[in-house]
């Protein structure tokens, strides 16, 4: 069946019933598509539980990250509430307050995370505060019709959800019937309340969950997008209601708080009771997500420094949506397991281990033709290489080690680059990055120690103070002996050693002090005279000093996080078998993720050859050569022109090119043909540019088109 | 035209001057006398070289500059294609400079000349008046270039007379250009200095302009970048008036080509590349099972790249998706909207078996998330070609279509074309289509796609609209064929006035009474009525509340209808 038609433009295909049946599932194209048939099924299954674990991890971060914010508009919502109980006993509060209670959500300009927070947020409501949740999206509500629709729509609905089950046709029924008001709100409200209220002796469940006479609560999750009149309204309506029924807003505000005050009018918010929370940046967010998911050794995916720096840069330049770089990261999971066969073996070390056991030959193949496999087979001694490069059991032997050597690199990279973080991050101006993403990366890139800004860092930590020196002492000993690195103890013990050493210093500075003291006493009555004369001497001292105690002893410190550094932080890619761990296709990443479809057009149109590699395409020098698609002659020839492009001058030029082009085999006799050929070339040509939106038709002046770009060329 | 612009400080700007354009000028140089307005005229279009480099003859180092050229740019056709984001985004679209309309011959002419050949335009072959219809300097103009390519030793000429004629019929305007003299000025200093170099090369004739590489490096060094592009940006827009010249289509005498003869005259010219188009579309073929997993796995592909890539979504259609229920959009059909008619429809009639109607499109899209939420094993693959078409552009379209390809069981794949598509989608939009972008540059031609195009600029047929005026009136009454005439007769003779309202209802009441068509202003607005329902006319109430009747065709087609007409009758 055709999907062209001149009277259709959408065409639905079923397949018969009976074919239907065998659809394929996902391991099939994974299969099928990935570059080497081995061992996909098990890559596939290990690529879906990593994603899995993956994902299950990002949402409990996510969750443990909002608790707080959580937790604090719950208790907003208890307040609240316990003032609206007050009220309900006394007539004259009531009659007088119209304040609603609102609470405005900032949560940043990150829009994309938001639906998460509020599902979240939603989720923790139903549970332990309220089931009467009405979540509004301003594209949902263009006026306030629509807006009491939606609304009674969602909290009968949710009313439902507690509700048995036989009652739903009648509440549907009546749903669509009801007229959308506040006053049918009100008495909704009532009968479900007082339904609940009479139902507890039986539920105690729910009933235990939610609070008496829970609030309604009315979510905008978009406040910014919300017509200002629709918000007006709802507030306003719903303020001579508030004594009814207890109503809390959430707005949620992606810009800044000032927002409520220019979208609403002074004696609308006046109407309003605001309470402001903060949600968590989106950059301490992602820090908390790859300190969490990327930092450490849980995953076996890693990724490569330009691959990390693309996503990051991803976050900065463009979004700022944590969403978008979980996304970016299951795709480097994705692309990994299928572009890579060797991939098999990127699981826990255990299972990795039982997996290397049962490579086949052309597995084995695989291994041996990783670079840096051969690497290492260089460096070893001839038999050696002979026997790892043409029996697989040795070379399993070996990869079996080499694993286990990677693994043990990463458990003890992580601390360690976190104990590095702790020294930069606290130096003034930050030589190597303030967070500790930039510092992974600058480890990942090259030996971190030959650079300058590691020099400078290191200048710079040689001249901490003691306080600040003992505190990060103190945290580093702390990552150390939380994690599950076995080379610790020594270093801990070490640490530990300096410790106690500033300990004593500071006892010795402490005797010293009071025994100076009685003699500075003294000196105090003597003349000006002996004030110069000591002072020089204690200059004169200084000067000539050699390093104090404590001196001696940062520079120990320092030295020694230097020696630990050289030893433990070298870059992955120095490392045998890292190819299987690491994703280091950055390219493919950034054309999937963040494409660049104008220069990708740009370049078709201006240098055909870059994709057509024919000869005749082929051109020296700036100019396209005259045989291009006519596309390409076209376009190069309207960058001439100005705003307006006269189209006859446009085909007289056009033809010329192109005449010329051909010119030996167009004989003159049938010109008149071979211009009518053209002519409809350039059409052809004029029309794609103006679907690719080049040009449009102009009015201006006749046989006129207007161009749409500015210079290029 | 390989320009990069480094955007750092100090930035370098490196530009190409073809050899042509510096010959032209010290051609113009030697042609003595030639005025200052003429000079503007060849005045090169590129904004100017403003260092020029010493050049020696020497090709080897000129291959080592042109190496070492290559370094700094950083930047080659292979490398951006591998990853994209290498070409810098002013070279992509810088501010427009103020550009001749003859400038555009002047291409073609360079063009047309094989490629390692340049020439040298004599300048006493610049004949000051030549009075040469189009049709014929354009016969003579292609019979010398075969001519000379068989030579082998091409000299372009007749495009240079051509341009040199078109710049005649804009002398009387040039004053306007003067304002732009600063390039005049860097044009002259370039001028100068190539001049000194050519003087290197005695004996300027045509073999050894012909050994001379074509083109040549210069460095110019952009001064104060951002003052020159807020100036060369006002500049382009100062005046509201554009100089073009006033040449039309009905001057060549070229006959118009309708849709038909076009689709056959083309049909008869070979694709030209047709081996590598192959060849790139079989490396995108390989890629249908990378497609089909990553739209397994929740991603959305979105393909991008100049050429039509109908046929490689009907073939990635035909191979993998032969089992599935699957829905294709052709976005650039005319009237496919997203809303109530079309996708939706097509959704919940076809797919989901739904009997009945919806109050709105959110109503609908409700309908078709829960139904798709609840059953886990419906499926459905959505093809949409063209995703960025005039019709589903708009805010709420993509909105629709954004929230349908979040849902976990529709997978969607789509093209795009337009240059702006991607400012279609905000990050919330672009966060529910989750894309994952492919670059399919084809070059195939855009067949399908163009062909619904109304427009087709000037050589719009508009037999379409035409075939369709005539078999609705042919199914009317006399009476109302001659009501519409009136209406038709009277748009025409006011085509020439722009800001014709249409013709009111009272006035044409009058002249239909008086032609004896109707007798009633009702019988009248009946007819108006079924005229309107078959789109054949439209209504439009004035400021004075005055209902104005207009026939919403173009008035080629329209006279071309009457002619029709008269004929029939």
């Amino acid at each position: 069946m055709s999907t062209r038609s001149l009277s259709k433009g959408c065409f639905v295909f079923k397949p018969s019933p009976k074919k239907r049946k065998v659809s394929r599932t996902t391991a099939y194209y994974f299969r099928e598509g990935s570059s080497d048939l081995e061992d996909s099924e098990l890559r596939f299954a290990t690529c879906q539980s990593l994603q899995k674990q993956v994902k299950s991890e990002t949402e409990q971060i996510e969750e443990e990250l909002n608790e707080q914010l959580f937790d604090n508009l719950v208790s907003f919502l208890r307040r609240s509430h316990s003032a609206f109980q007050e009220k309900k006993t006394e007539w004259t509060c009531r009659t007088k307050s119209r304040e609603i209670p609102t609470a405005a959500l900032v949560l940043g300009v990150n829009v994309t995370d938001h639906d998460f927070t509020f599902r979240s947020l939603s989720e923790v409501l139903q549970n332990n505060v309220t089931p009467y949740i009405a979540l509004l999206e301003a594209k949902d509500c263009p006026g306030i019709k629509n807006l009491m629709q939606k609304l009674l729509g969602q909290l009968m609905n949710c009313c439902i959800d507690v509700d048995s089950s036989e009652e739903e046709d009648y509440e549907h029924v009546s749903r669509s019937r009801v007229r959308c008001s506040m006053t049918t709100l009100i008495n909704w409200y009532e009968s479900a309340t007082k339904r609940t209220d009479s139902e507890t002796p039986g539920k105690k469940r729910t009933s235990s969950r939610h609070w008496q006479s829970p609030p309604v609560v009315v979510i905008f999750k978009d406040m910014e997008s919300f017509t200002t009149k629709v918000l007006q309204d709802f507030v306003v309506i719903s303020s001579q209601h508030i004594g009814e029924f207890p109503l809390v807003l959430i707005f949620g505000i992606a810009t800044s708080p000032m927002i409520i005050h220019s979208l609403l009018p002074h004696s609308v918010s006046s109407l309003l009771c605001i309470e402001l929370f903060q949600s968590l940046s989106c950059k301490d967010h992602l820090s908390t997500i790859i300190d969490k998911i990327l930092l450490t050794t849980q995953f076996p995916l890693k990724l490569s420094e330009k691959v990390l720096q693309v996503l990051i840069n991803i976050f900065l330049y463009h979004d700022f949506s944590v969403q978008n770089f979980i996304k970016g990261f299951q795709l480097c999971i994705v692309e990994h397991f299928h572009s890579n066969p060797l991939s098999v073996l990127c699981c826990q070390l255990e299972e990795a281990k039982r997996r290397v056991n049962s490579l086949s030959h052309n597995q084995c193949e695989n291994v041996r033709r990783l670079p840096s496999f051969r690497r290492y087979v260089e460096s070893q001694v001839s038999e050696k290489q002979i026997a790892l490069l043409t029996v697989d059991s040795s070379l399993k032997e070996a990869v079996q080690k080499l694993l286990e050597d990677l693994n043990v690199y990463h458990e003890n990279y992580f601390p360690i680059l976190r104990c590095l973080h702790v020294f930069t991050s606290s130096l003034p101006k930050y030589p190597l990055g303030k967070q500790i993403r930039e510092l992974h990366c600058a480890c990942l890139e090259n030996r971190v120690w030959e650079t300058e800004e590691y020099e400078s860092s290191l200048q710079l930590a040689r001249m901490l103070n003691k306080s600040d020196l003992v505190t990060m002492l103190q945290k580093c000993v702390e990552i150390l002996v939380s994690s599950p690195g076995r080379e610790f103890d020594e270093i801990v013990e070490k640490l530990k050693e300096f410790l106690t050493q500033f300990q004593k210093l500071e006892e010795a500075y402490q005797e010293r002090d009071e025994s100076i003291s009685p003699q500075k006493e003294l000196q105090k009555k003597t003349n000006l005279y002996h004030l110069q004369k000591t002072l020089l001497e204690l200059k004169e001292s200084r000067r000539s000093k050699k390093l104090t105690k404590f001196e001696m002893l940062r520079f120990e410190v320092v030295d020694y996080i230097d020696s630990l550094v050289r030893h433990y932080l070298v870059p992955a890619d120095h490392k045998t078998l890292h190819e299987i761990v690491y994703f280091n296709t950055a390219s493919v990443l950034r054309e999937h993720l963040n494409a660049a479809p104008r220069i990708a057009l740009h370049t078709a149109l201006n240098n055909p050859y870059s994709y057509l590699k024919s000869e005749a395409l082929k051109s020296d020098g700036g100019s396209i050569s005259n045989k291009a698609p006519d596309i390409c002659i076209a376009y190069k020839l309207h960058l001439e022109c100005g705003r307006l492009i006269n189209l006859a001058d446009w085909l007289e030029a056009f033809s010329t090119v192109v005449t010329a082009a051909e010119g030996p085999t167009a004989d003159a006799a049938s010109s008149d043909q071979v211009d009518d050929v053209i002519h409809a070339r350039f059409i052809r040509a004029v029309s794609e540019l103006e679907l690719l939106g080049f040009i449009k038709p102009s009015k201006q002046k006749t046989d006129h088109v207007a161009r749409l770009t500015w210079g290029g060329c | 035209m390989s320009l990069a612009e480094c955007r750092s400080a100090g930035a370098l700007e490196v530009k190409f001057v073809p050899d042509e354009d510096v010959l032209r000028h010290i051609a113009d140089d030697a042609g003595i006398k030639v005025q200052k307005g003429k000079n503007q005229l060849i005045a090169n279009p590129k904004r100017f070289v403003k260092k020029l480099e010493a050049i020696s003859d020497d090709e080897a180092q000129e291959v080592l500059e042109e190496k070492s050229y290559v370094a700094v740019l950083g930047v080659c056709g292979e490398e951006s294609m591998t990853n994209g984001s290498s070409v810098g985004g002013g070279e992509v679209y810088t501010f427009q400079t103020p550009k001749r309309s003859n400038k555009m011959a002047e291409l073609a002419s360079e063009l047309a000349q094989t490629p390692g050949q340049s020439a040298v335009p004599d300048p006493s072959k610049c004949p000051e008046k030549t009075a040469k219809t189009p049709q014929s300097s354009k016969r003579s103009s292609s019979s010398q270039v075969q001519q000379k390519t068989k030579k082998n030793e091409f000299v372009s000429t007749t495009p240079y007379r051509l341009r040199k004629r078109l710049a005649d019929a804009q002398l009387e305007s040039e004053s306007e250009y003067s304002a732009s003299c600063s390039e005049e000025e860097e044009g002259e200093e370039a001028q100068k200095e190539v001049s000194t170099v050519l003087s290197h090369q005695k004996t300027p004739a045509k073999t050894k302009a012909v050994s001379t590489p074509p083109s040549r490096k210069t460095l110019t060094k952009k001064k104060d970048n951002m003052n020159d592009l807020v100036e060369e940006y006002f500049e382009a827009h100062s005046s509201s008036k554009v100089l073009t010249s006033d040449r039309t289509l009905q001057k060549l005498r070229r006959k118009r080509l309708n849709q038909q003869t076009l689709h056959d005259l083309l049909q008869k010219s070979p694709l030209a590349y047709a081996a590598e188009i192959k060849e790139l579309n079989q490396q995108y073929e390989s890629l249908f099972s990378k497609w089909m997993l990553q739209l397994h796995l929740g991603f959305n592909i979105v393909l991008y790249g100049l050429g039509s890539k109908h046929d490689l979504l009907e073939k990635f259609r035909t191979s993998m998706l032969q089992d599935c229920v699957h829905l294709v959009v052709n976005g650039y059909f005319p009237s496919i909207t997203v809303k109530s008619v079309s996708v939706l429809n097509s959704i919940t009639e076809e797919v989901l078996d739904h009997i009945g109607t919806f109050r709105s499109p959110l109503d609908q899209l409700e309908f078709i998330m829960k139904r798709f939420k609840e059953d886990s094993s419906l499926e459905l693959y959505v093809l949409i070609h063209n995703l960025d078409s005039q019709m589903l552009r708009g805010e709420r379209s993509q909105q629709i279509l954004a929230q349908l390809s979040s849902l976990p069981s529709i997978y969607l794949i789509a093209s795009i074309d337009h240059i702006n598509a991607p400012l279609m989608w905000d990050q919330a939009k672009q966060s529910l289509y989750n894309w994952l972008w492919y670059e399919t540059t084809t070059f195939s031609p855009y067949v399908e796609e163009t062909s619904y195009e109304n427009s087709l600029l000037v050589q719009q047929s508009g037999s379409l609209a035409l075939s369709s005026l005539t078999h609705v009136l042919r199914s009317l009454t006399p009476n109302a064929r001659g009501i519409f005439r009136l209406l038709a007769q009277y748009q025409l003779e006011n085509k020439d006035n722009a800001s014709y309202p249409g013709l009111s209802f009272q006035d044409f009441y009058q002249q239909c009474r008086e032609a004896f068509l109707v007798n009633s202003d009702l019988t009248l607005r009946a007819q108006l009525t079924e005229f309107r329902d078959h789109k054949l006319i439209r209504t439009k109430r004035g400021a004075d509340g005055v209902e104005y009747l207009l026939i919403p065709v173009d008035d080629s087609t329209l006279s071309d209808f009457l002619e029709k007409e008269d004929e029939d009758i």
